[in-house]
């Protein structure tokens, strides 16, 4: 191939961009006089129309807000739904002053005095041309008393809006969540115009973590206002050219909770402190999550004066606590069918071998006595007496010889320390302590002494598990190594054509689950703990009609020195230990696994496992007749 | 009068002294006349689009005397010494990008913005000059029109910023950027097929284009094609300073007194849509004379690139001259209907300050080829 070597011609160059210059002068003129046209179409064409609207006649873009997604229990019993209520809106570009209407609004008892602040800033965040809702709610009484006084109120009015609504009120609200009024940290994440017009949203539980499936997408209206800013009548001749979309409504979500279940659980923890939760091991299936006391989420939608807030943050007991996935506590004796299957794994027992137990442990060369439970001791034990009887001088025993590195593997296996991945927001991970992990959290003490990994042996010292995750245990046990991540929402219901989407169940990755006969092991003793002669929970287990595997716990909430004597009555009543229980049924092909705990609610046999029980009769011993859909109650 | 030329009057002894000036400080009277006229006309608007902000108004004017300086400045460099800086200035301003893109991955948010303790800037703004300077550089030396080869070249060269930019995400600075740098190689003498293949080929890069552009840009296209659809989020952009424009009229609602723009109803009306406050309070005459002056100073920087007598100056001085009227149609364009909503400020009006010292850099480089071609030229 022969190439041309070309030169740089200077004159040619120059008479190319003189051509190339003209050919741009042309288009220019071409977009800047198609600029032009259009100013011409706007300013002179079209200047009546667009005078008319900048001046009183003005159109005001309305949000039609969304409907918000139902919740349904896994039988189609709604769990939260939109009910109609009246709201004081108040739109600024149309309100003169205000700082003077909102005082107005105090002086007629509609705003709370405590709450113009917020209010104030609130308005000041949103659009000008938007209605802001300033009261929610109102009753009757409130209405009525706005209506006569409405023409003094320029910019401010009463509306019929969807408002949330909780048929059964406090039943199952750390699940479900609650929505209430926008505040300006919500402003900063979401998108506001998808929540223009739209006064609530979820702000923990199943309401906030699917709030994307729950809201929707807003429509829009546009009407004629005059210059107070009230909609002008639709005859006017501008109103040919307003237009309008419509809402679309959020998803339903049906849940996995079984709202009779759920029942039985909060009935049977009443008047106690404690959280009860159930779930289906074959797919994570959430069937009952109650943490006790609860309270009431229709306070929110409705919006809680500053007081009613105040009492439920600072109330004792704590209804505003999720127990169930943010409280942790010490394991206790429901720990040991994990401390026995990690024994097994590490070959550290012989299961069919006895021990000796005389009622105390001591390590080699210490005189310190870990105390058993059982003053007198149990005597001769094996693996499967010693979970049965919950021995605490055999585990003391298995954890000595499998050591800290071994077990705290060996529990993070099971999932403990971590979250299981429950599909609401907020869960806690609980605490597997480790070599590393003591030295920087105590760099002082530093090293980890032998006595931390004794106690460890009887779910107590350092290690911390949320109810959720004990249930994830008892679950993974019962399914014999496979387990699945625990989830609320099995399906979406899409509102407009009524298409079901079901969610497919989340794997976590499986425990050992080809060690079929260690498992049958472990099952085995939790079985002989509900119903051989000296199991701890014999009394639970012995009138159910399917059978029960289970562990009973009693986890210390204080330490008791080595020479006291521990005598429940007079510990005060918070002092006294928490009540724990791990269980599922039936014992051969489970349906159900609970966890209960009840905060210092004494020992697990006695106070734990009759909650569990209840639980379990409620899902697996049919009613007849058949369940009605629960009537709510007022 | 007999003894006029012999006895020169005040004016014109005045004028002559000012040409005389000018000339010493390089720089040419017709355009600086055009650019402060719009300037001066920019902080009238601005000072009512602002609610009557003094201060605000003040510190667009300091903004105008920083860049007026730095025109100054720049028209004293000789077009040979910028041609030599040229591709150092470009590497420099990838890499400035580069780390900038890199912060904002590992701060896992928008990143613009350099902070360099007592100064913070764009790297984005470098690269409005850097790109054309660059790509006039790299053909200063070769034969035109470039085959090819060359276009491809020239074409990683504007893509590389133009992509770490639109990644920012800053659409509208991209934009302007991949402008400057097609001019570049259009004003080279791009061959009219190679510009037919490439406009043929355009839906086809739209259509991938589409894929790589964030959420709020697609709602943007989307808004524009159907403004009507979002009322209550882009939309109402567009219905507003629709209404504003419309309601001003001809002769306009006067200075001050345009009710879209005191009222608040316009958003963002100092700096992306103080063209509709133009609109509103002065009338389409109004617009016709800012628009009329932006014509001037666009016509005037083509005609002294045409003076050029070298490929650099001339490629620079036209690329920078056609980049200014893309600001511009697509600001009135914007803010009109006739074009999507880009956030692209309105030169020398719109409140904002790095902008504003790019803008009046550039025209530094104008003048510096305008001025220096006798010394250049062969």
């Amino acid at each position: 191939m022969v190439s041309r070597v070309r030169i740089k011609d200077h004159w040619a160059e120059q008479r190319m961009f003189l051509r190339r210059a003209i050919a741009a002068g042309v288009i220019m003129a071409l977009l800047v006089g198609a600029v032009l046209v259009k100013l011409v179409q706007l300013q002179v064409v079209r200047h009546e129309y667009y005078l008319d609207l900048s001046q009183g006649n003005r159109v005001r873009v309305e949000a039609v807000p969304p409907n918000r997604g139902l919740i349904l229990d896994r039988n189609g019993v709604v769990l939260a739904e939109n009910l109609p209520g009246y709201q004081l809106e108040l739109t600024r570009e149309q309100v003169p002053d205000v700082g003077a209407t909102l005082k107005a609004l105090t002086d007629l008892a509609l705003v709370d005095p405590d709450d113009l602040d917020r209010l104030k800033r609130l308005i000041r965040s949103r659009p000008l041309f938007e209605a802001i809702p300033i009261r929610l709610q109102m009753t009757d009484e409130e209405v009525a008393r706005f209506a006569v006084r409405r023409h003094e109120f320029q910019g401010v009015d009463i509306r019929t809006r969807l408002t949330r609504h909780y048929p059964f009120g406090p039943i199952a609200v750390h699940a479900l969540g609650y929505v209430s009024a926008i505040s300006e940290q919500d402003l900063v994440r979401i998108d506001a115009s998808q929540y223009a017009g739209t006064t609530l949203i979820g702000k923990v539980g199943v309401e906030a973590s699917y709030e994307k499936q729950l809201h929707g997408s807003p429509g829009f209206r546009q009407v004629l206002v005059n210059a107070q800013g009230r909609p002008v009548e639709s005859d006017n001749p501008l109103t040919k050219d307003l237009s309008a979309k419509s809402a679309s409504a959020g998803n339903d979500l049906i849940l996995s909770l079984d709202i009779r279940v759920q029942r039985a659980a909060e009935d049977a923890l009443a008047g106690k402190r404690g959280a009860v939760i159930a779930v289906d091991p074959a797919n994570g299936d959430v069937i009952a999550f109650a943490s006790v006391p609860g309270f009431d989420p229709n306070g929110f939608a409705r919006g809680l004066s500053r007081a009613d807030y105040a009492a439920l943050e600072e109330n004792i007991d704590r209804p505003l606590f999720n127990r169930v996935m943010r409280g942790a506590y010490p394991p206790g004796s429901t720990i040991k069918p994990v401390m026995a299957l990690a024994a097994l794994d590490y070959s550290a027992v012989d299961p069919s071998q006895v021990k000796y137990c005389r009622g105390f442990f001591t390590l080699p060369g210490s005189s310190h006595r870990y105390r058993d439970w059982k003053p007198s001791g149990h005597g001769w034990v094996n693996l499967q007496e010693a979970v049965a009887q919950s021995c605490d001088t055999y585990f003391y025993g298995v954890a000595q010889i499998l050591g800290i590195d071994r077990l705290s593997t060996f529990l993070t296996k099971f999932g403990l320390g971590q979250r299981t991945g429950i599909d609401i927001d907020g869960e806690k991970p609980g605490l597997v302590p480790s070599r590393e992990w003591k030295q920087k959290n105590f760099p002082r003490e530093s090293v980890w002494f032998p006595g931390d990994t004794v106690i460890l042996g009887i779910g107590q010292g350092y290690l911390l598990a949320t109810p959720l995750q004990l249930a994830h245990v008892a679950s993974l046990i019962a399914a014999r190594g496979t387990t699945f991540q625990p989830r609320l929402v099995t399906a979406v219901r899409n509102a407009h054509t009524g298409e079901m989407q079901r969610l497919a169940p989340r794997p976590s990755p499986p425990v050992d689950p080809d060690q079929t006969d260690r498992w049958q092991r472990v099952v085995d003793a939790m079985v002989a703990v509900m119903s051989s002669a000296h199991g701890t929970a014999r009394a639970t287990g012995a009138t159910a009609t399917y059978q029960i595997a289970g562990k009973t716990g009693t986890a210390q909430v204080f330490t008791i020195g080595q020479t006291e004597k521990y005598n429940e009555e007079e510990v005060a009543e918070r002092m006294r230990d928490h009540a724990l229980f791990i269980s599922f049924a039936p014992a051969d092909k489970p349906r159900i696994a609970v966890a209960v705990l009840v905060e210092n609610g004494g020992h697990g046999a006695g106070v734990a496992a009759p909650v569990a029980r209840k639980v379990m009769d409620a899902y697996l011993v049919p009613e007849t007749p058949s369940p009605a859909p629960a009537t709510p109650p007022s | 009068m007999i003894y006029d030329d012999l006895q020169p009057s005040t004016a014109r002894r005045t004028l002559t002294a000012s040409a005389h000036l000018l000339g010493k400080l390089r720089l040419d009277g017709p355009l600086l006349l055009g650019i402060c006229a719009t300037a001066v006309f920019g902080l009238v608007i601005l000072y009512s689009a602002s609610g009557e902000n003094l201060a605000l108004t003040r510190g667009q004017f300091l903004r105008m005397c920083l860049g007026l300086v730095m025109l100054v400045l720049l028209a004293q460099v000789s077009p040979k010494h910028l041609r030599m800086a040229a591709p150092w200035i470009y590497a420099l301003g990838v890499v400035l990008l580069v780390i900038v893109a890199v912060i904002g991955d590992i701060g896992k948010g928008a990143q613009r913005w350099l902070d360099l303790g007592i100064l913070r800037f764009q790297p984005s703004e470098i690269m409005k000059l850097a790109v054309p300077m660059a790509g006039a550089w790299f053909l200063h030396e070769r034969p035109l029109p470039p085959d090819l080869k060359l276009v491809l070249v020239l074409g990683l060269m504007v893509l590389v910023p133009v992509g770490l930019i639109a990644e920012q995400p800053d659409l509208g600075t991209a934009l302007l950027i991949a402008a400057a740098g097609v001019f570049v190689v259009l004003l080279a003498g791009l061959r009219v097929r190679v510009i037919v293949a490439v406009l043929a080929l355009l839906p086809a890069l739209a259509w991938m284009g589409w894929g790589m552009l964030h959420d709020y840009q697609r709602k943007r296209v989307l808004t524009f094609l159907t403004p009507e659809t979002d009322p209550l989020g882009a939309g109402y952009h567009i219905i507003q300073s629709q209404i504003a424009l419309g309601s001003g009229g001809v002769f306009g609602k006067g200075w001050m007194n345009g009710s879209q723009a005191q009222l608040e109803f316009l958003p963002e009306r100092s700096t992306d849509f103080i063209f509709a406050v133009a609109g509103e309070e002065f009338g389409l005459i109004g617009l016709m004379l800012l628009l009329g002056l932006y014509m001037f100073v666009i016509a005037r920087g083509m005609y002294l690139a045409l003076q050029c007598q070298d490929t650099f100056s001339r490629l620079v001085a036209g690329s920078i001259s056609l980049t200014f009227f893309v600001y511009v149609i697509v600001n009135a364009g914007m803010v009109s209907g006739v074009l999507p909503v880009v956030g692209v400020p309105l030169p020398l009006v719109s409140y904002g300050g790095t902008s504003m010292v790019t803008l009046m850099a550039g025209f530094g480089i104008l003048m510096s080829v305008h001025s220096h071609r006798k010394l250049v030229g062969s």
